[in-house]
């Protein structure tokens, strides 16, 4: 019965790992899948005639003294093919900073249908004092996209890193 | 051998000295008086804290407490009397009447027993400790939802500990009856004839091993979070707050069903007695029981409801936890039909469970509602929450530890209680604690937020019931603390016999009352017609 105990504290942190899974699955939580953009592109079979708007949000943590945000707010694309946009960020502090971003998909059903093939996200990104950057995205919307979908939004949050 | 022990029966043989009978013991009556009297100490803190917020709600605005500091008593307020009161009341209930309801000596592991009590003090003197440092106490609910409760300062780090030690004591205590009802039983003691409050309590030792730990290991998460840098719940390092959430609900859930079993144990023992006719359905109990038991694991998220959750998702946590009210319901049918043509007396634990039955009942039914999905959008959060799930710990739980009390104190204490003051406890804690908790349903419906000092005017006048309520409830459970002391010092009472009430049964009433230090040392078998149940299975 100790032995229990001590596994179920174990699954405690079992869950952690197990509830990620779970979510890229399911795409619960805007998670995208992890397949690689090569692979997706074989896959694809090009609508011409379907159109899906791509809406982009950028936010900035309010630790961080950034200015974030997409350089167009909408696209319109066809699913199956290679997309890309930028969003700009600036450094408003006198210091450099490094900032993380996460990103999510809605509506979640979607988001498993949403491939990145570069992205900035989770990475690491130090800005110097007052530097402006562009950081490009590139994506494809799978064409398996079920026809109920016909507007997606892609949501990055800009943090500042812990230990900046 | 047992010869010599059915001599010696009659001399107590109880270690001399203050330090060598309590801080030393492993005997499981003194552990058991330990336990209860710890657990009534804490409930009179958390209630002191409860006032101290009724006093604040007694009318809109601020009057007597800042909203840092009304946060730190609502939080440590549930902290207390969930981890302080409740729990150790049910683990004193389960050392002093386990072994004698199933013919064993004492605990199978006596020595950890003593460890598991002895930690709480402790585990508590910590967690107190944090109302007078830098920041005061944890201030972001008993449910320690991040990041908030990652902001609050240095009580984290002391929180997260006491957590740690109850837990690890949670554990033991729990081993040790899972132990001690698997292995000790005396002869001619099968499973389907122990008392339901030992199966009850099995069933909740089982529930506590499979979940404190979870609950552990949540909060390691937080404190690493806090201090070491790890991102389990911080969306800048692709943790997410919202799983701390499921983790915490996946131990909450099951962890509110180890506050009301031991309860539903204590009412069916009573209800029988004072009905003079045996339990309805005793089999029908266990499994309902072990079905609510299990449910418990597979509903969390109802909880969570407000968060975001997919459709299907809402769906399935809503039908799951109105399945609960099924089992549930097979226990309160089987309540009402044991007292069903008996020849029914009230005396004050009678009295206490046919209010436990009756109230309880209105706090599942508010459950129900709430687990309409599109309906706790409404009530999430509000009053309403508030109402049910007082109606369950206070009217429910607590009134089961109290019906209990006086069910067996004649036995653990030789003398009866007096019967007029019992009663008089009965009517006015019973008359104040709806006068309390009533109202909060109307407010939560109509919309007043919980853990907030100060609220908008229209709520003004249900608040001021409601203090006025909980202000009376409070007092009476100090005159409890008299009843208490009388009945133990034998001050206005008369001695209890051995059987003490005319329709008991079960071996607890087979022993002298005062029950002895040592009990049921000769190993003898149980005779059939000593027990209240002999099902033939």
């Amino acid at each position: 019965m100790v032995l229990v105990a001590v596994l179920m504290f174990g699954f405690a942190f079992a869950l952690v790992p197990l509830y990620n899974v779970f979510c890229e699955i399911t795409g619960l939580n805007g998670k995208t899948s992890g397949q690689v953009a090569e692979d997706v592109l074989k896959t694809q079979v090009v609508d011409e005639n379907r159109i899906v708007t791509i809406q982009f949000d950028g936010t900035v943590n309010s630790e961080l003294n950034w200015e974030f945000r997409p350089t167009e707010f909408e696209m319109q694309v066809t699913p199956g093919k290679l997309y890309k946009t930028e969003y700009y960020a600036k450094n408003l502090s006198n210091r450099d900073v490094t900032g993380r971003a996460t990103y999510s998909v809605s509506p979640g059903k979607a988001s498993l249908y949403f491939n990145k093939t570069e992205c900035f996200c989770f990475t690491e990104q130090t800005l110097k004092a007052n530097e402006e950057v562009l950081m490009p995205v590139t994506f494809i919307v799978d064409s398996k996209l079920t026809k109920d979908v016909n507007i997606m939004t892609l949501s990055y949050t800009f943090f500042k890193l812990p230990s900046s | 051998m047992s010869h010599a022990d059915t001599h010696d029966h009659d001399h107590d043989h109880k270690p001399k000295g203050f330090v060598k009978r309590w801080l030393m013991t492993t005997n499981h009556k003194d552990i058991g008086t330990l336990y209860l009297i710890f657990a009534f100490a804490m409930f009179i803190l958390g209630g002191a804290l409860a006032m101290i917020i009724r006093l604040e709600l007694f009318q809109p605005g601020l009057q007597f407490v800042q909203p840092d500091f009304f946060n730190q008593l609502t939080t440590m307020h549930a902290l207390i009397m969930v981890f302080g009161a409740v729990m150790p009341a049910f683990v004193g209930f389960a050392n002093w009447m386990i072994p004698i309801m199933i013919g064993a000596p004492d605990m199978a592991l006596p020595r950890m027993n003593n460890w598991s009590f002895w930690i709480l003090p402790f585990a508590f003197t910590m967690l107190v400790s944090t109302f007078f440092m830098d920041g005061g106490a944890p201030a972001a609910g008993w449910t320690l939802y991040p990041p908030l409760v990652l902001q609050g300062g240095k009580n984290l780090a002391f929180a997260v500990f006491a957590i740690h030690m109850l837990g690890i004591s949670s554990i033991m205590g729990a081993i040790n009856v899972i132990a001690t009802i698997m292995n000790m039983r005396a002869p001619n003691m099968g499973y389907l004839k122990m008392p339901l409050f030992v199966w009850t309590w099995l069933i909740t030792a089982f529930l506590l091993i499979a979940v404190m730990p979870v609950f552990a290991g949540a909060v390691t998460m937080l404190l690493t979070d806090h201090y070491f840098g790890t991102t389990f719940f911080n969306a800048a390092g692709g943790g997410d707050p919202v799983l701390f959430q499921h983790i915490f609900w996946f131990f909450g859930h099951p962890e509110v069903y180890i506050m009301i079993l031991p309860s539903f144990g204590i009412i069916s023992e009573i209800l029988p007695t004072f009905s003079r006719k045996p339990l309805f359905g005793y089999v029908s109990m266990v499994y309902a029981t072990a079905a609510i038991a299990f449910l418990s694991f597979i509903v969390w998220a109802h909880h969570m409801f407000s968060v975001g959750m997919p459709f299907g998702g809402e769906l399935y946590f809503m039908y799951a936890t109105m399945l609960i009210s099924i089992p549930t319901g097979v226990k309160v049918f089987n309540w009402v039909s044991t007292m069903w043509k008996g020849a029914m007396t009230f005396e004050t634990p009678m009295l206490w469970s046919i209010a436990f039955v009756i109230l309880f009942t209105i706090g599942g039914f508010s459950g129900l509602m709430m687990a309409i999905a599109p309906v706790d959008f409404q009530y999430h959060d509000t009053y309403f929450i508030v109402a049910h799930f007082h109606y369950v710990l206070v009217t429910g739980a607590v009134f089961a530890i109290i019906a209990g009390v006086y069910y067996w104190i004649p036995k653990w204490t030789g003398n009866m209680y007096s019967e007029r003051l019992g009663k008089i406890h009965f009517w006015w804690s019973t008359i104040s604690v709806n006068v309390l908790f009533f109202p909060q349903h109307f407010l939560g419906l109509a919309g007043m937020p919980r853990r907030i000092p100060d609220y908008s005017t229209q709520f003004a006048e249900f608040n001021m019931w409601s203090s006025i309520g909980g202000f009376a409830f409070g007092l009476a459970q100090v005159f409890f603390i008299w009843i208490v002391y009388r009945t133990i010092k034998g001050k206005g009472t008369t001695k209890a016999t051995d059987r003490v009430w005319e329709g008991a049964k079960g071996l607890e009433w087979f022993i002298p009352s005062p029950a002895p230090h040592h009990t049921f040392q000769d190993g003898e078998p149980v005779k059939d017609e000593q027990l209240a149940h002999v099902s033939s299975h």
